[in-house]
């Protein structure tokens, strides 16, 4: 995979279509354990490797997102989708 | 040991990831001989039923809450996966499972099921909705599939007639595969390094045994384009929201006038038929205004619930917490308690019984603990009364009436309060564990199927009557014998209930109500008021000796007007915002929470609230001039 730009998909806008580079969990960076964090993205099919599109944005502060990861759609905190570093 | 040779009954559990249409499945297969429970000691729905195999077997069916994992992040998934590992005391072990999969979303649950591999029972892997995937013209390799995963694989459609056939048929053979005896047990919670090596291996099998079409579902994109709009998305939830009030707060009335109408019609028919005494009381004013009262909620809750699973059937639920997620989330609440809060205007009980839509136990907790300070209708005949005889009718800055500023006053604390006591509940109960994160998967919109909905309402009609009805009913009987017995003495001058155990209640807690500006007319009022707000109205006229009960609500109002002082009424009012003066929503709290502390925490910050505020108000009109 190209290492081109990578980008916490915490930051990217509505329209943005990618592939997820690596799931890096900063502490902190949700009132989750880092491990427990990383888990959980997992478990909704947020794996290295998978197409992802920010579909939807929320109202205020443009947050949450709605998220297409490879098919389904997952609506997420912008605050957890910093863990989710893009391509 | 299986539980065949046992028992002849075989102990069959559904298990999937959300949004599967496990629930439709487990309809389709049970029909109506479910039975809905909850858990010993959590406050998770247990739901089991029965069913027969074409070879006439009995199988008991579980439905297990949906999760992606067994690694059980919250009581419901904890409940999942004890069952399943058979480390649930009161749970037999399952003898096969069915792990539900949306056969147009297979990627989750495909590992899922390479993790339920691991526990060693008998597994099968139900596809569902094939209908609407191959409608899509999404086509499946089914016996590469089971191949690939080692498991059978079994096409349904639970929401169609027949959709279930073929998976009938086959649970004969699965039945006899399942005598056996299980393979070792090697599950142990997934790290994320297996989690990610699992959903490759998923997806790996995807790609080979699943060919989808190039576009993905176009409906769903094509609406959500609309329905999650920043702007517009919030106006129709809004739009929604306001439908859905107005039904359960009008809609509702005429049916609950009707209901009313009757059981007053058959209260006065026992009233006539049967000889004065305390039998004719009890049947007229115990059972027949008990059974009423209860009766009466019903069809505020069967609307209310056919809204709810229209939605939810729809795919719309989980979008209307994405758009309110953040508003909601500045007062420590989840998107999803938004309907059930609203709905606690019209009443809480069907408010409380709709947080079922909240996932998160504490979440759901928090909203249910906040719910009966909304102002519900049951408030607004003690409201109207209180209001028309001491709030002067007047226009206040050239276009307000000064009445309705009051009332709107009155609503604005309830909403005020539940917000601050939401905040509150946050930082008391749940300090030390984290804030869960909203993350939830927004599923495809599916059209609601009409069997499906009606079962779904059948099944909260059922338990609101079964359940909470004897709770109620039974709060009722207890209330009328409190404001009934002793018998008044013969020849007795006062009313009736000032020589019950409610007036002698009533009298001991006059000192203890005495410093918020209560009498003891209002102190012994307030216990038949339990019963339901607007009793209150008519034991005021009954303790001030006014014949003709909530009818002569006008004459009511010139006695207290003569009675009390503006003070009194303030603080009554006050007092009416936050009492727990409802015995019905208290029993909704105790079976929807399925424990006593939550009633009682309910009940005494709500008393505490009350008496607080109407000390405040009473006080303060007194040094006012008001005294």
């Amino acid at each position: 995979m190209s290492e081109a730009v990578r980008l916490a998909l915490g930051l990217a806008h509505r329209g943005f279509r990618g592939r997820i580079a690596a799931i890096d969990v900063p502490a902190k960076s949700s009132d989750l354990s880092p491990a427990e964090l990383e888990r959980r993205l997992v478990e909704l099919g947020f794996i290295e490797g998978a197409e992802v599109e920010i579909l939807h944005e929320g109202l205020i502060g443009r947050d949450p997102i709605a998220v297409r990861v490879d098919g389904a759609t997952v609506a997420i905190r912008r605050r957890e989708a910093m863990a989710i570093l893009v391509s | 040991m299986s539980a065949l040779a046992q028992s002849g009954t075989l102990h069959f559990a559904l298990i999937g990831t959300p949004n599967s249409g496990k629930t439709a499945l487990f309809n389709a297969l049970t029909g109506s001989r479910q039975k809905v429970a909850n858990y010993p000691g959590v406050t998770v729905e247990r739901k089991s039923g029965e069913l027969k195999t074409p070879g006439g077997r009995t199988v008991n069916l579980i439905d297990l809450p949906g999760t992606y994992s067994l690694r059980a992040r919250s009581p419901d998934e904890e409940v999942t996966r004890d069952v399943v590992l058979g480390r649930f005391a009161t749970e037999a072990t399952p003898d096969l499972l069915l792990c539900v999969a949306d056969s147009t979303n297979l990627r989750l649950a495909l590992r899922l099921v390479l993790e339920l591999k691991r526990i060693g029972l008998p597994l099968l892997l139900v596809l569902n909705m094939i209908d609407i995937a191959k409608h899509r013209g999404i086509e499946f390799d089914l016996q590469r599939m089971s191949a690939e995963l080692g498991v059978p694989v079994i096409t349904a459609a639970a929401v169609r007639r027949g959709g279930t056939d073929e998976l009938l048929r086959r649970l004969d053979d699965l039945a006899q595969a399942a005598s056996g005896t299980p393979a070792a047990n090697s599950w142990a919670p997934p790290s994320s390094t297996e989690l990610r090596t699992a959903q490759r291996e998923a997806d790996r099998i995807i790609a080979t045994t699943v060919k989808r079409p190039a576009e993905p579902d176009t409906v769903t994109s094509r609406l959500d384009k609309v329905l999650l709009h920043p702007v517009a998305g919030l106006i129709i939830l809004l739009a929604i929201l306001f439908v859905m009030f107005q039904a359960v707060f009008a809609w509702a009335r005429p049916l609950m006038d009707l209901i009313q109408a009757g059981f007053d019609a058959l209260g006065a028919f026992a009233h006539e038929t049967l000889p004065p005494g305390i039998l004719q009381s009890f049947i007229e004013n115990g059972v027949i205004s008990g059974v009423g009262s209860v009766l009466v909620f019903l069809p505020q809750i069967l609307i209310l619930f056919l809204f709810i699973l229209l939605l939810e059937d729809l795919g719309y639920m989980a979008r209307a917490a994405f758009l309110m997620d953040r508003i909601m989330g500045g007062a420590g609440l989840h998107g999803r308690a938004f309907i059930p809060l609203l709905s606690s205007f019209a009443c809480a009980i069907p408010g409380i019984m709709a947080t079922r839509v909240i996932d998160n136990p504490r979440d759901r907790l928090t909203t249910i603990l906040v719910a009966p300070l909304m102002t519900c209708s049951a408030r607004i005949p003690v409201y109207t009364l209180i209001i028309s005889a001491f709030i002067p009718d007047r226009t206040v800055w050239g276009f307000a009436s000064q009445q309705g500023l009051v009332m709107f006053g009155l609503y604005a604390a309830g909403i005020f309060s539940a917000l601050g006591v939401s905040a509150l509940a946050k930082f008391l109960f749940w300090r030390e564990s984290p804030t869960p994160p909203f993350m939830l998967e927004l599923p495809d919109y599916k059209m609601p199927r009409v069997r499906s909905v009606l079962m779904g309402l059948y099944t909260r009609a059922k338990m609101f009557l079964y359940r909470a009805g004897t709770t109620i009913f039974s709060m009722m009987v207890l209330i009328w014998f409190l404001a009934s017995f002793p018998r008044p003495p013969e020849g007795a001058t006062q009313p009736a209930i000032d020589y019950s155990i409610a007036a002698w209640i009533g009298h001991a807690l006059e000192p203890l109500l005495a410093p918020i500006g209560f009498n003891w007319q209002i102190s012994v009022a307030l216990i038949p008021g339990m019963a339901a707000r607007e009793v209150a109205v008519a034991a005021l006229g009954t303790v001030y000796a006014i014949e003709g009960g909530k009818e002569a609500a006008a004459q009511i109002g010139e006695a207290l007007a003569q009675h009390w002082t503006l003070a009194t009424a303030l603080a009554l009012l006050a007092w009416y915002i936050f009492a727990p003066q409802c015995a019905s929503t208290l029993a909704v709290i105790k079976r929807e929470t399925g424990s006593w502390k939550w009633m009682a925490v309910t009940f005494g910050y709500m008393l505490a609230l009350a008496y607080i505020a109407a000390f405040i108000t009473y006080n303060a009109a007194v040094a006012l001039g008001a005294g």
